[in-house]
Formats: C-alpha cells, structure tokens, sequence
C-alpha cells in the first residue's frame, strides 16, 4: 500500500541523498560534508544523558560526534579545527516540540479533520523566524499547524539548517514510508465552532473515534489486499495518514488543556493504541498520576501569568515539578510566538525556581523532546555517534545573564554573537524580524 | 500628575475618619504592627545598598534602615529573613483590574468601544480590586500600578494608581484620576467607524482638544453664570491641558512618535510616551523633547507594529539619559498580564545597568507620580512596601518570597 507514498518522498529523499553525498557544493542546506574534525576545548560540557565535564573536550567530524569528555581522555587530531570555549558551557543544541515559526499553514475552515494536509508543503524556509529560533540556541524543532480543528494537520520535524528549500530542512524518522512528522490533533475549546465544526466536546471525541475506525477498516483492507495492487482500496491520502498513526510510525501531537479534556486524549489513545504526546496540558498537574501512569508525556509550556483563555485559567508555574514528583515524561515547549523562541531556556529556568531538578530541566529542552519526536538517537544529548548539534552558551543555562553565543549544527556554526549580521536576531531591532503573518491565536 | 492622593483628602472628612477608626479597630490579628526585616542586601534606592541590611517596619511605615551593626532589633518585632529586600515594585502601566484573566466579554473593561473619544471614562468605577491578576502582580512583588483604559481608542479613558491590596477600590486608591490613555497608530484602525486612518485620528483628537481649550477659557469666567454647562468630556481633556493629568500617549512607530511629539508642543500638555518600541530610532528627539518613557514590555511579540521591539531598549533610554519606566502593558491573550520584574529582568540580561533597572522599578515611577514622599524607596516614615527575594531579584530562578504592604505581610512563599 505505502508504495505511492515512497513515490510522494522520492524527490525529497533524493535531493537529500545527493546533498549528502556532496554533489551540490555549495547548496546552503545540504547536510554539511565536514572533513576537518573541530575539536570545542575548555568548556563545561553538559551531555545531558551522561556526564557534565568541567573541562570537556567535544570532538565532532563529518556532521557527527566523535567524542565527548575529559581534556585529558579525548586526544585531538592534529588537523582539527580548535574551538578555545574556555570559561563556557557547551549543551546539546535545544528541541523544540511545538512551534509555530516557518510561516506555515494548516487545514482550512472546509472541515475539522484534515489529516490529508501537511504544513510542509508551505513551510517558507527564508522565515526570519528560523534565524530568530538560531539565536536561541534551537536545532530540531517539530513545527505544528494550530489547534483550532480536531486534525488540523501533519506537523514537520526540521533541523534548523541554513536552506532554500524545506527538503534541506527534514529529519527523516522513517525512511522505509517517508515520515518526517507527527499529526496535530486538539480538544477542548479551540476546535468547537459551527458545524461542519463539533460544537461540544461530546461530539468531538464521537468525530475523532469515527475517524479511527474508518483507518481501522482502511488498514484491514490494505491488509487484506496481501501486496496485490488490484485488491488495493482507492489511495486516500487522510486515511494513508492515519494508518500511520495507528502502525506507530507517525506520532499524533495532541493540545489539550483541561484536566479532562487530558483524560479524554488519553482514553481514546488507548482505545485505538496510537502513540501520542500531550501538549500544553495547562491542568496537567491535577492529573499528574493519571498522565504518569498512561505513559503519554507531557510537552508543557510557560507562560508569564494564569488566564488569557478559559482553558488557561488554572496556570500553575510549579505543573513542572508536580509531573516530575508524579514520574511523568516531561518537555518544555516555545508555541512560539506564544513564547518567543530567542528565551526558550526561561521556561525550564522558571521551573527550576519551582522545584523542577536541574536534571529535568535539561531534559526538558533537549532529549526529553526528542523522544517525543522519535529523533532521540540523532539529537537531544552529546554522545559519540549522534549529530552535531551543540551549542555555546556564556555561562549556566538557566541564568538571565547568560547568552547562547553559537549554534552548531552537524559540525558547522550556523549562528554566531559575534557575528553582527547574526546577533541582531538575538536583539531584535529595526526591520530585523519581519511579522510571520501567523495572525491567528488558536495555538496555545 | 497628582491631583491628590484620595486616602489623605478624604482624612479630612469627618465620616471616613469614624470609618478609619472603625478599620482601625478591625485589623486582621495577623497584620503584626511591628516587624523586623533582615536581608543580606537591602537595595534602599536611597543611596547605596546596605550589606547585612536591618528594616524596621512600626505602624505601616518604614521606621529605620540600616546595617545590623547600628540597628538593633527592639523586642517584640516580627522577625523576617530574605536574601535581598527591594522597595515594592511599582508598575508603571497596566490594565490589571479592568482587563480581567477570564478574557471573557464581561470582564474585558478596559476598552469601551461606542466612540473612540470617551476621556469622562474613569478608571475607579470599572476597577475590580478582587481581579485574580492583580493578586497574581501583588505575590510578584508589585506593590502598586498604574492602571485604567487601556490602548485601542484615540482617548479610551482615565487611569489611576492603587496598590495591589485592599478589597475594594477605596481601599486600594492612591490616586483616581492620573491620565488619560491615548493611542496614536495603527492600535485605533478598526475599533470604531471612525477613524479609520491615522490622519483622521489625529484630526478627531486636535478639534476635541480645541474644543477642550475653549471649554478651559470659559469655565474660568468671573462671572458663573456664563461659564459652560458642565461637560464631562471636555472636563477631562481641560485637566490635561491645566496640566492636572497626564497625557498618556502610546505610539511605536517613528511617525506616531513624532506625531504624539508634535501634538504635545501645540497644546503644551504633560505627556508619558508609552510603548514606543522605535524610541531608539528618535533618542535626540525625546531627549530634547524632554519625555519619560514608559517602555513596552521587553517580551512584547514582534508583529503589527511592535515588530521592531528590541531587547536592549532600555540600555539604550539608559546610556542616552532619557528617563523610562517599566510596564507590564496590555494583552489580548496570554499571558493576560506581563510582570513588570521579568520584562526587566530581560532587559538587564540584554545589558541594562541593574541599579538602572531597579529604579525604573521602584523610585522612578514614584517620582513620575509624584508620588515620592510615599513611595518608591526604603527610608523612614514612607509607606512599608518591601519585598523580599530570595536571591537576585533578576534571575530566572530566584523569586520573591515575602511581599508587604503597608506594613502587613500580604504574601509569603517558600
């Protein structure tokens, strides 16, 4: 069945191969052929998943790690490029599991399931907001279409690659269907409008579970059809979607604020045994348990103050140490422009004032988040082997006097402080950051 | 721009001195009336900070400063420990009490939408002093704001200053009627009929300013019964042209800058410039000008016409010497209101001096006010709004822990 979806990736796949392999030098985004091994020395290096050396050797070569130490275990080659970070801290490049930046769209007012439509195909890769991401020291962002449908639509994993085109930008999660994505999915409020809209949160769940039964009975057709392309049902590109969800392949992001609303995400998750990550998820706190146990994590955001939506109203600053007492999976997450991406390092900081362990808080913005968007054996820790995404930071992370100073990702500096050209995107100023034109406010 | 601070004028009064007596006598039996604030560093704001600092608190006011060494805790105070105390932070302008957290249609007061030129509007008959936000700024350490009307018309109404306690606007007030808010921009395009340009705005505020001019001229007639019927419109705009209230003015771009510049020359009111996210596009002009600024929050998002914000603003305003003050300003979503500490905690990550920092937090807006004899630093005999942090009063992971007001410990967390 998914052979015309290999034919929907073959342009991309092959772009991305001939990239790789070097054979358009010079191509902004291609998926960089660094030789010459850099070696980043005299910095605290925060692996995130192992140790925390306080004077640390990060070796990296061909846009991958090579090792991570000691300065006195890691031996560097003698052709290596040296980064001296002497006094600075060195973390894994920050992911981000819900944003916004990328001038990107979604389903339409035509209907509240749109499974069939993908934000990549008008992702616009010269966005400021992705030089703006840079500044804040962000590299793997999942970039979602909004909230206000019940499927609104499949969301983007990007690497945030300097690029002309969105195929430069892609992480690949799985090669085999071409899947480089989850599915945004939301309840609660912001889907409720007129029909062909729920109107209640009733009707929501009942569209949703139709929904899935309907791929259900896709998926025993294909299934039944054993490779024979006459028995093939018709291609339906929303239950080819769906498929994909319900085979695990493809992770459906789901917003969802109140406490119940949260149980309603996770009883019809279970129902039909699909994979899911729990956005937001203002009133998570009340639920803690009930979300621990079902093993859906949770993507939270920070917001400065309680209110501003109905669903927002019961804001609890301490959700995050509350989740981590409970043993729940947890991430932070910028909803950029809800939360501006150049301070995404605030919202674990402000955690961390509430009790959140700095180890969590670590986690939150880095391999917690790639976990949740299948890509943690690529990014979100320093480890030998994974991709070079790290960035410099002038001191702790979660102080308000340190800055991201560079961004590497797979082996180069794609954005640097001392660049002029570059640091005005970690100030903002005149006609710096042009306004995304994402009007709309259904997102948070 | 103090007409008059209302708990005072109204001491005079027979009938509120019976029911002062009657609070008096009422006091919650929490409410300790001496207390003994210590911390590591007291930030006064008059003069330098005092390392192993001592504040006496007796009756509601500061009673004495200073280090440990010369300050003796007498018996009986109430002991309470922090790692820095600050006066309590005073923001300079929000919409807090009018624009409710629910952000529902009925607890959205802060813009009438009927006409775009409504200055009899006064902050003290919308105000909502049980408003969930502003205990949520009062547990933040803001201790008073500057609050009313909001953005959004060419003159969307009065504003006022309370303190972030008491149950009831009288018992918050300390000043009823200290500007009115008016917006120039693009903010106005599409609230009302009219205007529908920035033009036409500005056309519609000059006639009624006039008018208000006129208005002025023959409410001061010798002889009373040819001077005006009252009108409270012009009433209004007349106080801001004497002088009594400030004009409150936001603009962001540099033509509405100028605009709001230009305007303040031909009538001659006194102006605060709020917003202003392209003020360091026009530093000679305000300077000369002679202008605070009330700066837009340092988060505030990047589109429409705050595109342009900057994160170092404030260092700017600093090194030019033009005098600014924080806000925690207006949202329409969320966060539903900002708080004044984080955005200037933003701006001295950003390199903003943090002595300057804490002064546009504190002393500066007291003496905007005009109302430094009662707030805005540590010093005996003014108002005992203290906070107390436990750590840098900046940093992302320190926080405030005990909030005073008045004397009275409103909020305390661990």
């Amino acid at each position: 069945m998914k052979t015309p979806s290999r034919i929907q990736l073959l342009t991309p796949l092959l772009l991305l191969l001939l990239n790789n392999a070097g054979l358009f030098p010079g191509t902004p985004g291609q998926l960089f052929a660094q030789e010459q091994p850099v070696a980043v020395t005299g910095a605290e290096i925060i692996t995130v998943t192992g140790e925390t050396y306080e004077n640390g050797i990060l070796l990296v070569r061909d846009g991958r790690i090579i090792a991570v130490g000691d300065a006195a275990s890691v031996s560097i080659p003698s052709d290596a490029e040296v980064i001296d970070a002497t006094g600075k801290v060195v973390m894994p490049g920050l992911v981000d599991s819900h944003s916004h930046i990328g001038e990107g769209d979604g389903g339409d007012r035509s209907a509240a399931l749109h499974a069939d439509v993908r934000i990549m195909d008008t992702i616009y890769p010269g966005s400021d907001s992705f030089r703006r991401a840079l500044a804040g020291g962000l590299t793997s962002v999942n970039v979602m279409p909004g909230s206000g449908h019940l499927v609104s639509g499949q969301t983007v994993y990007l690497k945030l690659r300097p690029a002309n085109t969105v195929e430069e930008m892609l992480i690949m999660v799985d090669e085999e269907r071409g899947i480089y994505g989850g599915l945004k999915m939301a309840n609660g409020t912001n889907p409720l409008r007129q029909p062909p809209f729920p109107g209640t949160r009733a009707k929501s769940a009942a569209m949703v579970r139709a929904m899935f039964i309907r791929a259900q009975e896709y998926q025993a057709r294909i299934e039944a059809a054993q490779g024979d392309p006459e028995r093939m049902p018709a291609r339906d590109l929303a239950l080819e979607t769906l498929v994909e969800v319900l085979e695990g392949r493809r992770i459906v992001h789901n917003h969802t604020h109140r406490h119940d609303d949260v149980l309603t995400a996770i009883r019809l998750a279970d129902e039909f045994g699909y994979r899911m990550v729990l956005h937001h998820v203002t009133d998570a706190w009340k639920v803690a348990d009930e979300i621990a146990a079902s093993g859906y994590p949770a993507s939270i955001i920070y917001v400065d103050s309680p209110g501003g939506k109905l669903e927002a109203i019961n804001l609890l600053p301490k959700a995050a140490p509350i989740l981590e007492k409970a043993g729940a999976e947890l991430g932070f997450h910028t909803d950029d422009p809800i939360t501006d991406s150049r301070l995404f390092l605030r919202s674990p900081a402000f955690a961390i004032r509430e009790g959140l362990s700095r180890q969590k808080a670590l986690e939150s913005v880095t391999i917690a988040n790639a976990r949740m968007m299948d890509i943690e054996d690529r990014v979100g820790s320093l480890e030998p082997g994974k991709d070079a995404d790290f960035i410099i930071l002038s001191g702790d992370p979660f102080s308000v006097y340190t800055r991201v100073e560079q961004t590497w990702i797979e082996g180069r500096k794609v954005w640097d402080i001392g660049d002029p050209e570059d640091r005005k995107y970690s100030t903002g100023g005149y006609q710096v950051i042009r306004s995304s034109g994402h009007g709309h406010h259904h997102d948070h | 721009m103090l007409t008059f601070i209302r708990p005072f004028r109204s001491l005079t009064h027979p009938a509120a001195l019976l029911a002062l007596i009657a609070v008096l006598l009422f006091l919650p039996p929490a409410a300790s009336s001496q207390i003994a604030v210590t911390a590591d560093t007291v930030y006064t704001m008059d003069g330098d900070p005092v390392v192993n600092g001592v504040v006496l608190i007796r009756d509601g006011r500061i009673e004495r400063v200073g280090p440990a060494s010369d300050v003796a805790i007498p018996d009986g105070y109430e002991r309470h420990e922090g790692v820095v105390a600050t006066p309590g932070l005073f923001d300079a302008r929000s919409v807090v009490g009018l624009a409710g957290y629910f952000n529902q249609e009925h607890d959205q007061d802060q813009l009438e939408r009927s006409h775009a030129l409504q200055p009899d509007l006064r902050a003290i008959d919308a105000y909502n002093a049980r408003e969930v936000l502003v205990g949520f700024l009062s547990r933040n350490g803001i201790t008073t704001v500057h609050t009313g009307h909001g953005p959004g018309a060419i003159v969307s109404g009065q504003t006022m200053i309370v303190k972030t306690a008491g149950g009831t606007v009288d018992e918050a007030l300390l000043d009823s009627t200290t500007a009115l808010a008016i917006t120039l921009g693009p903010g106005v395009r599409g609230q009302f009929d009219t205007p529908g340009t920035r033009s036409k705005g500005i056309a519609m505020l000059r006639q009624e300013l006039i008018r208000a001019a006129d208005y002025t001229e023959k409410r001061r007639h010798e002889d009373a019964d040819r001077r005006p019927d009252r009108d409270l419109r012009l009433e209004a705009l007349s106080d801001m042209l004497e002088g009594r209230l400030f004009a409150l003015v936001t603009a962001h771009k540099t033509h509405d800058i100028m605009t709001a510049l230009r305007l303040q020359r031909e009538f001659g009111f006194p102006m605060l410039l709020d917003g202003a996210s392209e003020v360091y596009l026009l530093l000679d002009e305000i300077r000369e000008a002679g202008v605070t600024v009330i700066l837009h929050p340092s988060m505030v998002r990047l589109r429409g016409e705050t595109e342009n914000a900057a994160f170092d603003t404030a260092q700017k305003l600093h090194e030019a010497g033009i005098p600014f003050v924080f806000q925690s300003g207006y949202e329409s979503y969320v966060p539903k209101t900002r708080v004044v500490l984080f955005e200037a905690a933003v701006a001295v990550g950003y390199g903003l001096d943090r002595s300057a920092a804490l002064h546009a937090l504190t002393a500066g807006p007291a003496a905007l006010f005009g109302m430094d004899e009662r707030l805005g630093s540590l010093r005996p005999g003014k108002d005992a709004d203290l906070v107390l942090f436990n750590g840098d009063p900046f940093e992302y992971t320190t926080r405030p822990t005990h909030v005073f007001i008045d004397g009275v410990l409103r909020h305390k967390m661990d």
